[in-house]
């Protein structure tokens, strides 16, 4: 009897701990969302393929550069938030006194044509990606084996997310961030160069997408439809979490995986559906989200 | 303009358009219909389109004193793509058999066309037995392999050598649900028992959690009932969460690209079963030869399968003076299949190619003198006992 | 309001298309430019973005196939099955998503879909990735054989039209005059003394309802409902489709389905077939940042700065 209930609770941190994981990549991909709606009041819908985009880079900086995975941990964000930034100046900027919507149907274009464009260079199967080194093998704990890897992921994520929401919420340059979104003239005629601060956050936003797809490499193989299928999941998340809240968007993320594990070991039918429900009943009961501040 | 008028103009216009029906213009144009850039492209995608072509050149190109076109597309493993694509083929484009075919629910689609149609479908890249049972018609050549077959092979041999408990992690479609359900009956047949299953949509990169779950389960062998890269995928997981040290895995249909993808350190010792292996005898080193030349790789099974079938076709139709397909899948049943891939074959009523299966073992690393040294052939089994009886209400041929 | 000679030459081109063109292709391309128009009803006459008009699309579809499937209905019967319960669909879902405005109810409306979609993926009835295949068209009415696709085709047309007339009257209507005032200044409009919300609940349902009616005649014309119809790829294909053609037009959504369908025809089962996606992606972002008006949209502009 005792036997039967050790297997369940197995099984259930098991499931738990790879929710945990999958809530680091969610956390990590809605805090790029949530900064880029929060802040600048853009709907990037494109945040998912440019996780696509940061994992190919780091897929082809190893096959061509010989770019190593710790190596591309550090560029591939940076590149990745050059290119948002571009993005931005050229092609969100002229939009960003219109409808809100506009720059949901841009950045959904610009999607699309990424993962067209990726798909026709490499094909929709994945190309796998090996995990480095040094974070191979892992650790057998009482419920289950943890490998290195994804335990790096989790912490890698926290991290990350800890520092940006510190950044964000408790520094100056934060401080004139949030300012600068609330009331651009008036931060501008004291001398700060708002969207050049705008671009900035756009690009981190991005780096932050790009940062993830550097991270999902090795464990999810590298193909060009990675990044659509996790971005509406990464969207009802900011939903749930609140538009406009930083630290909600983390909470959320992590808590979202977690109820997703706990929901597969329950009643797997329904562990893709959930999400959704969660963000249904939240939007009934406090529209603006778990966090969120009424816009 | 009133519904009568409407009506009225509508029979006129419909007795002017032709009711294209399957052509017998006496030329041969032969359509392959794979899955050119997802999972199961390199299974049969382009070295489908490759193989065929093979085919026809090596027939001579003409048929009927008439060039044999030669067409393709990518189903992308949609249903509602192919189905479009292959009723634009058979109603606007004069195709005259469906070729390639990989996917259980695509090529499901696309036989409601043909069979309505009355065109020939050479299946050689699906594996469910509901083509020669709940779905047979006289219009399908089931070619290559299918469920019945690689469970007769691989589960039956497993059990026999005491593997009793079995875990599936199922692809969540008809092929998937077919390959379970048979191999759950040899099974359970010879003294084993299913602990449990799991189902993984088709494409699933991240099989984690499928894999605790197996872990979870006691299992002796986890069966992954689903084929390309979610086998691979599955594989890399349950290495990756120490599964591969307790159970055994069982991949039920592995192509050798698949092999070749898998780390062998883990993938070797395992068995699996195939209807064609390049390395088997001379015939087979001489055909993969030419096909390796022209496409870069060895050949799969489905590539195999496919040059055969089309050559079978071709044959048929030379023999026959005709192109309509009644007559054609008669001559066709008629002949035995004999060539380097059908062997001790014969292509019976129901529409299923039966033909000797090889159970293998892939090699460790060690082991292999090259990259594609990647099978040790254990045995061969013998047609009639891999594959399903024929059902009588699917013999075509009475 | 409608130029009279444009509609005659338009049901012209429509009766005698059949003759020079593959007629499944025109059937699919009137099933989506009602699809289209279905969805313009919200976006160009009321001012709000459904992102999720999908489940529509694919509940239609679902209805219509497994009833022809499962009993001996005629296709007009099942077809009005399925748009009803699409409209049923469209009622509840519309109920949530109308109390939130602007890109809150695009969400709301995106994850209804998303919670159709999977829920219609783990339902047996629909078979799931394999789809609902084999679906009988039967006769219409129990007279007439629609298993010839002109046949069908000019079945499609006639719904087509119908559901056009439907919403150029719902339109030109007081409750459409009230509708184009909710779009243009929704809070004057609540000013004045009119239940916003019921007023956009009425318009999603009949646009549900004639987007469940595009999809229960389109699983009847392909004889296979799919996943591929309740995606949430699907719900961008249809704002793609009226955003090129022109929102807020008549015409627009029927241009900006030809333009679509007849693009993916030529270069979807090739190689060329990630193109597609490109090109639309490429479209979206144009039409975003200049021609936002779409096709029809800048013809009628030149027409009124010219003539």
């Amino acid at each position: 009897m005792s036997g039967l209930l050790d297997i369940n609770f197995f099984a259930l941190s098991g499931q738990l701990l790879v929710g945990l994981i999958n809530g680091s990549f969610y956390a990590l991909l809605s805090l790029g969302l949530a900064i880029i709606f929060g802040l600048l009041r853009i709907i990037n819908f494109a945040q998912g393929a440019l996780y696509m985009v940061g994992a190919f880079a780091a897929l082809l900086g190893l096959k061509y550069l010989s770019l190593s995975y710790w190596q591309a941990l550090i560029f591939v964000p940076i590149m990745v938030g050059i290119f948002g930034m571009l993005i931005q100046v050229f092609l969100i900027r002229p939009i960003a006194n219109q409808d809100h919507l506009y720059s949901l149907l841009l950045t959904f274009g610009l999607a699309l044509m990424l993962q067209g464009i990726f798909t026709h260079l490499f094909g929709s199967s994945g190309l796998s990606y090996p995990t480095p080194e040094a974070l191979k093998g892992g650790t057998r704990l009482p419920f289950m084996y943890l490998p290195n890897y994804r335990a790096w992921i989790i912490a890698v994520s926290v991290v990350v997310c800890g520092l940006t929401w510190w950044a964000i919420e408790k520094t100056k340059l934060g401080a004139y961030l949030r300012a600068g979104t609330e009331n651009p003239q008036l931060l501008q005629a004291f001398g700060v160069n708002v969207p050049l601060i705008i671009t900035l956050t756009f690009g981190f936003g991005v780096a932050l997408a790009g940062l993830a797809g550097v991270l999902a490499a090795p464990v999810y193989s590298v193909s060009p439809d990675m990044g659509s299928n996790i971005l509406i999941v990464v969207f009802a998340i900011v939903v749930i979490g609140g538009m406009g809240s930083i630290g909600g968007a983390i909470i959320t993320g992590l808590a979202m995986g977690v109820i997703e594990g706990l929901t597969k070991y329950f009643y797997p039918q329904a562990s893709s559906t959930v999400i959704f429900v969660v963000m249904v009943i939240v939007l009934m009961i406090k529209p603006s989200g778990l966090f969120g501040k009424e816009a | 303009m009133t519904l009568k008028k409407q009506i009225l103009t509508a029979a006129i216009a419909g007795t002017l358009a032709s009711a294209a029906m399957a052509t017998t213009d006496g030329k041969v144009k032969i359509g392959v219909l794979a899955d050119m850039s997802g999972t199961y492209a390199d299974i049969c995608g382009p070295g489908c389109v490759v193989a065929t072509q093979m085919a026809i050149d090596d027939f001579g190109g003409k048929v009927l004193n008439k060039p044999i076109e030669l067409i393709s597309a990518d189903s992308q493993l949609k249903p509602d793509i192919a189905s479009a694509i292959a009723r634009r083929w058979v109603e606007s484009e004069d195709v005259d058999t469906i070729g390639g075919l990989v996917s259980s629910a695509v090529t499901g689609a696309v036989t409601q066309v043909t069979n309505n149609s009355k065109n020939i479908a050479l299946i050689t890249g699906s594996a469910s037995n509901g083509f020669t049972t709940k779905a047979c018609s006289p219009y399908i050549a089931h070619w290559t392999y299918n469920v019945v077959a690689l469970a007769n092979g691989t589960v039956k041999t497993m059990v026999g050598e005491g593997k009793k408990k079995w875990f599936f992690i199922t692809a969540d479609y008809a092929f998937g649900h077919a390959l379970e359900t048979v191999s759950s009956n040899v099974i359970k047949a010879n003294g084993g028992e299913v602990v449990g299953s799991v189902r993984a949509p088709l494409g699933t990169t991240d099989f984690s959690s499928y894999v605790l779950q197996a872990q979870a389960s006691g299992a002796d062998v986890v069966a992954l009932a689903n084929a390309g890269n979610d086998t691979v995928n599955a594989l890399n997981a349950a290495t990756e969460f120490g599964l591969t040290e307790s159970m055994d895995i069982a991949g039920l249909l592995v192509f050798s690209q698949n092999t070749k993808a898998m780390d062998g350190n883990v993938a070797g010792g395992m068995k699996l079963t195939t209807g064609f292996y390049w390395d088997l005898n001379d015939e087979t080193r001489a055909w993969s030869k030419r096909f390796k030349e022209k496409h870069g790789e060895i050949p799969s099974m489905a590539h195999a399968g496919a040059y055969s079938a089309t050559m079978h076709y071709l044959n048929a139709v030379q023999k026959a003076g005709t192109d309509d397909a009644d007559v054609v899948m008669k001559q066709m049943k008629t002949t035995k299949p004999n060539d380097f891939f059908a062997v001790n074959a014969e292509f019976r009523g129901d529409g299923r190619m039966v033909h000797d299966m090889l159970l293998v073992q892939i090699k460790k690393p060690a082991e292999r003198k090259d990259e594609d040294d990647i099978y040790k052939v254990l045995k061969v089994i013998p047609g009639n006992e891999a594959y399903n009886p024929m059902l009588d209400e699917c013999n075509f041929s009475r | 309001m409608i130029n009279r000679k444009l509609l005659i030459a338009l049901l012209a081109i429509g009766l005698l298309a059949p003759l020079a063109v593959y007629p499944v292709f025109l059937a699919k391309l009137l099933c989506f430019a009602l699809f289209a128009a279905a969805f313009n009803l919200l976006l160009g006459f009321v001012g709000i973005l459904s992102f999720g008009h999908a489940a529509f699309l694919g509940t239609g579809g679902y209805v219509t196939g497994w009833l022809m499937l499962n009993s001996g209905l005629t296709p007009e019967l099942a077809i009005i099955a399925g748009t009803l319960a699409g409209a049923l669909l469209g009622a509840v879902y519309g109920k949530l998503a109308v109390k939130r405005e602007g890109i809150y109810f695009a969400m709301v409306t995106l994850a209804l879909a998303q919670l159709t979609f999977f829920i219609y993926l783990q339902a047996p009835f629909t078979g799931g990735e394999d789809g609902m295949q084999g679906i009988p068209r039967r006769a219409l009415f129990g007279l007439i054989d629609l298993s010839n696709n002109t046949v069908m085709y000019y079945l499609v047309l006639a719904i087509f039209c119908f559901g056009f007339w439907l919403i150029n009257r719902t339109i030109h209507s007081p409750f459409g005059q009230v509708l184009k005032a909710i779009r243009e200044n929704e809070p004057r409009a609540i000013s004045l003394g009119y239940d916003v919300e019921k007023y956009k609940w009425l318009a999603f349902v009949i646009s549900a309802a004639l987007a469940a009616l595009a999809g229960g005649t389109k699983s009847l014309v392909f004889e296979l409902a799919s996943l591929t119809d309740v995606h949430w790829h699907m719900s961008g294909e249809v704002i793609l489709m009226t955003l090129v053609g022109g929102v807020g037009t008549l015409f627009g959504p029927l241009a900006g389905a030809a333009l679509v369908v007849t693009m993916q025809n030529y270069l979807s089962g090739g190689e060329l077939g990630n193109y597609l996606h490109i090109i639309m992606g490429a479209v979206f972002v144009i039409c975003v940042l200049s021609f936002r008006s779409g096709i029809v949209g800048q013809l009628q502009k030149f027409k009124r700065n010219n003539f």
